[in-house]
């Protein structure tokens, strides 16, 4: 998309010399740097409960978000009205920040080159409300099939697509598209006396419609949902302490975006505040670790075709084989440390938030080792497959993440499932104890959300079948 | 923009949506200002300022609902907020349950409530600015192991929230916060820690000094410095108040009224039993005037109230909106939830454990051998199971005293024999934000460490 095709031009007439007097009212007080951040949000969701559709709902949001650096300081406003004088009121508040004489002249806003990651035709959210529908109650009925101990299902569809526009003080102007839809399915079974169990799947992307009818339909969410619910019927306590832990490939790729991920975001690095602050060439994994952030991954939820700077995003190479390499920057990050250039990691939740280095898809490449012959050579440990949430301590570097369906390791064979336990480490240690890495790398189904300091990104990971030899996992047993 | 045009407007939305065709309506507008100030080793870092605000709308064709929200309330964006809804009530499915709630259960509490004041707004910038550096500045000059700040914010909100119906309410609160919060650094050797403190209030003249909130985060953070990470073990575990907090929200999902109608909660049919130790008692009370869980109506327009929880360690009541407290033949509790629009949910008012009689160092003074947990991390709790397991870090307990820094360890149990399971209530009750409980000492729980 261009500039004159975005709903900014076509819609709301807004023209490159708007844009260039916005920005100069925006350095009217001084400022070494401004940009303005433009949005328009649709968003829709359907979900089901009890097998009937109870709540539909679609709305609208649009806004600006006006940023004025000088030196280490922002000075940042917004207006959800994109009104000429609103817009200007924005840039004339952000502008206070800085103190001293205009800067003038020309910006020569340029459209610079860009990904093109998600060439959606027709967003999810342009599709008819009676096909979309049909992808919950399919997901209903199939979960319920599953097995007759499935006594709770409830399915939610939800997809948006987002317009931005970016133009900034350095030139750039950049239009981009942005559909994302995903659905989620949780189930919860029982048998005639004993507990209820849940189970959860999920997934989706900057996709068509189509992605849930060809390559991820309800039925295989559905399924993944219900398998997890009745296998937890069995579920035993727990194991207590450390241990050694293989985690399943796809979404325990969570480890990597506690333990690592946000341990590396420039911010945290740039103020000496993170456990990896000054450790770029240091070891801090096994050598069989190597872990990518990867925002240009085609139709993957964390991808971006540029990131909420303006700036095209990239593959970055975080450690390499068990070595440090680099931080995930930002503009404003890259220009403080005196770096090359951003890594296009800047991201924010919308036109009310201001951008910070975020992760996109985190994952680690894939190993030689086979994973079954990973599970046999453990005599006795705990074998995760599936998790829910996860948190880190960025200053001590301690994280965790909690394992909702996971299996006993005996003999070098899984036995019992056993019940929810949360697994704690500490960054810049636990990868060091990786010991095989499986050739199965595997990315998510495409359903993380990421949060930092009150903001929510959309994010991606993946890992494959991995052996760490020591974890503490928190059990009763 | 004065008071009276968002009430109308909203009552004009609700209108327009009847002459749609929607047989019940109700819409809800927000409107709110921000203000925040970040400054980090004794410079500005950001300054932030901004106002918005957005309309949302249910309505019911029948039994059938559809729900919209927008930003834009020009009239052309009100007129697709009204078709967006009504499209939406082709797709739903007639639920029996769906409805407003009837009228003689709306109204709104009377009187002051004590959540706005006019003066948050005129509080001068450079003086937010001052404030926030005098936080840090008290944190960073506690201890010359203080070596590094994430920061220091001085920030206000002041909002308009306004609700009306087809069914004849019409209801609007303003209200408004101020706080302040530091986030220091501290580091011996190899070790590094953070930790934070804030304080939240209606007003300026609310919150604890810059003074009190620097030194107090300074020496959290200190404290935390060289962890242990100690062994595998069975012990008590008494949770400050800033964690026995969270357990407060565990308690709070656990009685939700959707998750009981649903059967998806370990307290899911338990009315009128046992379900803790006699000396706990938990309340949800909406109508404590200044506090931050207070409203004078809730997002249904049915009026604020106070529900004993649990009584003396038996279950007495969930927390219900209208369509909960339908599906299990009951009346809502007037804790009806929502964002701008969408089915109302359920949220608490202030939830809290009510106080003891002793202190928390009577508590800790009673223990051999335990865990006093100053921080928890993590989603590991399950409350369709009450299987309980996340994260901690805080300090042990030897002889009765606090002895040295923990972390990197694990507390599991199950809700069901924590709740049981606790054996001492202290009489330090605060209200930080709308959840709050005093310190809690739980017999026994596991310790997972080394």
């Amino acid at each position: 998309m261009v500039f004159s095709e975005s709903v900014f031009a076509a819609r709301f007439g807004i023209t490159r010399q708007d844009l260039e007097g916005y920005l100069s009212e925006a350095l009217s007080q001084g400022g070494d740097y401004a940009d303005l951040y433009f949005e328009y949000l649709l968003t829709s969701s359907i979900s089901i409960d009890e097998s009937m559709v109870k709540s539909a709902a679609q709305g609208v949001s649009m806004g600006v978000g006006v940023r004025v650096i000088s030196g280490e300081r922002t000075g940042y406003a917004y207006s959800d009205d994109l009104s000429p004088e609103k817009i200007r009121k924005a840039a004339r508040v952000a502008a206070h920040i800085a103190s001293g004489p205009a800067k003038t002249g020309k910006f020569n806003l340029s459209e610079g080159a860009r990904h093109n990651l998600y060439p959606v035709v027709t967003a999810p959210t342009e599709t008819a409300f009676t096909d979309r529908v049909e992808l919950v109650k399919r997901a209903d009925r199939a979960a319920r099939a599953y097995d007759a101990r499935i006594f709770q299902v409830q399915a939610m569809y939800a997809d948006n697509l987002r317009q931005v526009m970016v133009a900034t003080s350095d030139g750039v102007l950049t239009v981009d598209r942005q559909p994302l839809a995903r659905m989620s399915v949780s189930a919860l079974a029982r048998t005639k006396d004993g507990a209820p169990q849940r189970g959860h799947s999920g997934g989706g992307g900057r996709v068509e419609l189509n992605f849930f009818l060809k390559e991820k339909t309800p039925e295989h969410f559905a399924a993944e949902a219900a398998r997890e619910a009745i296998a937890m019927l069995d579920a035993v306590e727990a194991p207590a302490g450390e241990m050694t832990v293989v985690l399943g490939p796809g979404w325990p790729g969570i480890l990597l975006h506690e333990a690592v991920g946000h341990g590396l975001e420039a911010d945290f690095n740039r103020k000496g505040v993170s456990a990896f602050s000054g450790r770029v060439g240091q070891k801090v994994a096994s050598e069989l670790c190597t872990v990518i952030d990867d925002g240009t991954i085609g139709s993957r939820r964390g991808s971006l075709n540029v990131d909420d700077d303006g700036h095209p995003t990239q593959k970055n190479v975080l450690i390499e084989n068990g070595l440090l390499r680099g931080y995930l920057q930002d503009k404003l990050s890259s220009r403080l440390m005196k770096n090359p250039s951003s890594t296009g990691s800047g991201r924010r939740e919308s036109y009310a938030h201001i951008p910070m280095p975020r992760m996109t898809n985190t994952y680690m490449l894939a190993g030689e080792s086979d994973p079954e012959e990973i599970i046999r050579s453990v005599p006795k440990g705990l074998y995760c497959v599936n998790f829910g949430g996860g948190q880190v301590d960025i200053t001590s570097g301690n994280f965790v993440f909690s394992a909702s369906e996971s299996y006993l390791i005996e003999g070098g064979k899984l036995t019992r499932p056993v019940r929810n336990a949360t697994l704690i480490g500490n960054g810049p240690e636990a990868l060091k104890y990786v010991s095989m890495v499986g050739n199965d790398l595997r990315l998510d189904e495409g359903i993380g959300v990421c949060g930092k300091e009150g903001q929510s990104v959309p994010v991606g990971v993946g890992i494959p079948t991995i052996r760490i030899d020591r974890m503490t996992v928190g059990g009763t047993a | 923009m004065s008071e009276n045009h968002l009430l109308d407007l909203a009552q004009d939305i609700v209108r327009r949506a009847q002459a749609g065709g929607a047989s019940d309506a109700e819409c809800t507008i927000a409107e709110g200002e921000e203000f925040s100030a970040n400054v980090r080793m004794r410079e500005i870092e950001n300054l932030k300022e901004a106002g918005s605000r957005g309309a949302g709308l249910r309505i019911l064709i029948g039994k059938k609902t559809g729900s919209s929200y927008t930003s834009d309330l020009s009239r052309e964006g009100i007129e697709r907020l009204v078709q967006s809804a009504i499209e939406l009530a082709d797709i739903t499915t007639d639920d029996p349950h769906a409805g407003l709630p009837e009228r003689e259960e709306l109204g709104q509490i009377e009187g002051d409530l004590g959540l706005y004041s006019a003066a948050v707004a005129d509080l001068d910038t450079g003086f937010k600015i001052e404030t926030a550096k005098a936080t840090e500045e008290a944190a960073l000059s506690t201890d010359t192991r203080i070596f590094n700040s994430e920061g220091a914010s001085f920030d206000n909100h002041a909002g308009r929230h306004v609700f009306a119906n087809s069914r004849g309410f019409a209801g609007e609160y303003r209200s408004s916060y101020c706080s302040l919060s530091t986030s220091p650094v501290a580091k011996d050797g190899e070790s590094m820690e953070r930790d934070y403190w804030y304080t939240m209030a209606r007003d300026f003249s609310g919150l604890e000094s810059a003074v009190y909130v620097g030194t107090t985060a300074a020496k959290r953070a200190l404290r935390r410095l060289k962890p242990v990470k100690v062994e595998t073990q069975k012990v008590p575990v008494v949770f400050e108040p800033r964690t026995a907090r969270s357990l407060l929200d565990n308690i709070f999902e656990a009685v939700h009224g959707m998750a009981i109608y649903r059967h998806e909660s370990f307290l899911a049919g338990k009315l009128g039993e046992k379900v803790a130790h006699e000396d706990v008692t938990v309340v949800d009370d909406a109508t404590i005037p200044g506090l931050f869980g207070t409203s004078p109506f809730d997002d249904e327009g049915v009026p604020s109230r106070r529900t004993v929880v649990i009584e003396r360690g038996v279950l007495k009541s969930y927390l219900m909106n209208t369509y909960a407290a339908r599906k299990l033949g009951i009346k809502t509790t007037g804790n009806a939830s929502r964002g701008l629009t969408g089915n109302a949910g359920i949220g608490h008012g202030n939830f809290y454990l009510e106080k003891g009689v002793q202190s928390a160092e009577q508590i800790i003074g009673g223990i051999a051998n335990g865990f006093y947990v100053t921080e928890l991390m993590g989603f590991g709790v399950n409350t369709v199971t009450g299987d309980y397991s996340r994260g901690a870090a805080g300090l042990w307990i030897r002889n009765g005293e606090l002895a040295f820094a923990v972390s990197e360890v694990t507390i599991a149990g199950n809700l069901k024999d924590m709740l049981t399971g606790i054996e001492a209530v202290g009489s330090d009750l605060e209200f930080r934000g709308s959840v709050a409980a005093p310190t809690l000492k739980i017999g026994e729980m596991t310790v997972g460490g080394r």
